[in-house]
């Protein structure tokens, strides 16, 4: 009994291990973690992707939706020839697995460190493009100058 | 207008004529007596007392499972008893993937729920089938019940669903009464 309380007392004077949660986060995520999507632009703002929809080929939930239209050189989007119109991720059917981010030629699409995704309705939960693409370009933590 | 005046460290709200009086007035004032209204005081000992169900279908669970372990202590909340029967819980957190053949069941286990009572689909598969667009699994459970709060992930992190409990308990805040 005597061994028994020696550890009781041992865990009585330690710390409490509970993260108090939403006062204070646990400090950073894991390196490799892969929380909710941005769509990253390059230093001069312009975007990275070029609509090339190879995102929505290799999605195994299906989660993406891109419709694709063309520049011109009045209405120069990307440096593609093609630029996204409309980008919607489903973040309810979104697995976070990655696969869009490694098979992204231009690295547009980044998946980001927030994990707190809740919603009331199904629909707010499709993210579109505006919610997507980040507010002013290296925000989602990336270099933009990088190349891929 | 409504002025705002500090009088002996307490704020209190005065309206120029009672007509004025408006929605923050009222709030302001109930923040400084301590009697409110009925509903007020029913939707937050609501919301400060989810129990939610035992019911762990999948990978999901194993969250659910730490999420109420030391680490992130859902008892912070005041939702730490997982209630085996249906009939002591308020929330349903619907963790895991629920095939055609637990569809009923879990039918059945919400309708033995005593109201009030809420539904937390928890991950993709549960809000609306994830990866798995198949014959097998029911493609979200808000097919069968009414769903509140969706959380997103595959699984989603403790903390992920503790943000989803605090988004229903806002719910609950918001709504008195229902």
């Amino acid at each position: 009994m005597l061994k028994g309380m020696a550890v009781t007392f041992r865990y009585l004077f330690r710390p409490p291990i509970t993260v108090v949660y939403p006062e204070q986060k646990r400090p950073a995520v894991q390196p490799r973690f892969k929380g909710r999507h941005w769509l990253t632009l390059y230093e001069d703002g312009m975007e990275r992707c070029v609509g090339c929809e190879l995102c929505v080929i290799v999605c195994p939930s299906q989660a993406i939706y891109v419709k694709a239209a063309e520049n011109t050189p009045e209405h120069q989007v990307s440096k593609g020839e093609r630029y996204a119109e409309e980008f919607q991720i489903n973040e309810l059917r979104c697995i976070f697995c990655g696969l869009c981010e490694e098979a992204c030629p231009t690295g547009a699409i980044v998946l980001g460190r927030e994990y707190e995704l809740a919603g009331y309705t199904r629909a707010s939960m499709i993210y579109t493009k505006p919610m997507l693409t980040e507010p002013y370009p290296g925000s989602s933590g990336r270099d933009p100058g990088r190349e891929i | 207008m409504a002025v705002t005046v500090q009088a002996r460290g307490i704020q209190v709200v005065r309206a120029p004529s009672a007509r004025a009086v408006t929605e923050a007035d009222v709030r302001a004032l109930e923040g400084n007596i301590l009697t409110t209204t009925v509903d007020r005081i029913v939707a937050w000992s609501r919301k400060s007392s989810i129990w939610p169900v035992q019911f762990g279908l999948a990978c999901c669970a194993i969250e659910m499972m730490s999420t109420a372990a030391a680490r992130f202590d859902i008892a912070r909340f005041g939702s730490e008893l997982f209630r085996a029967s249906p009939r002591q819980a308020d929330l349903m957190i619907v963790s895991g993937r629920v095939s055609q053949k637990m569809a009923p069941v879990l039918k059945h286990i919400y309708e033995q729920m005593l109201e009030p009572k809420w539904v937390i689909a928890m991950g993709d598969c549960a809000s609306c089938g994830g990866v798995f667009n198949n014959y097998a699994l029911v493609q979200g459970v808000d097919k069968l019940i009414p769903v509140d709060v969706y959380v997103a992930g595959c699984p989603p992190r403790p903390e992920a669903l503790l943000y989803g409990l605090l988004k229903l308990q806002e719910l609950i805040a918001s709504r008195p009464r229902t």
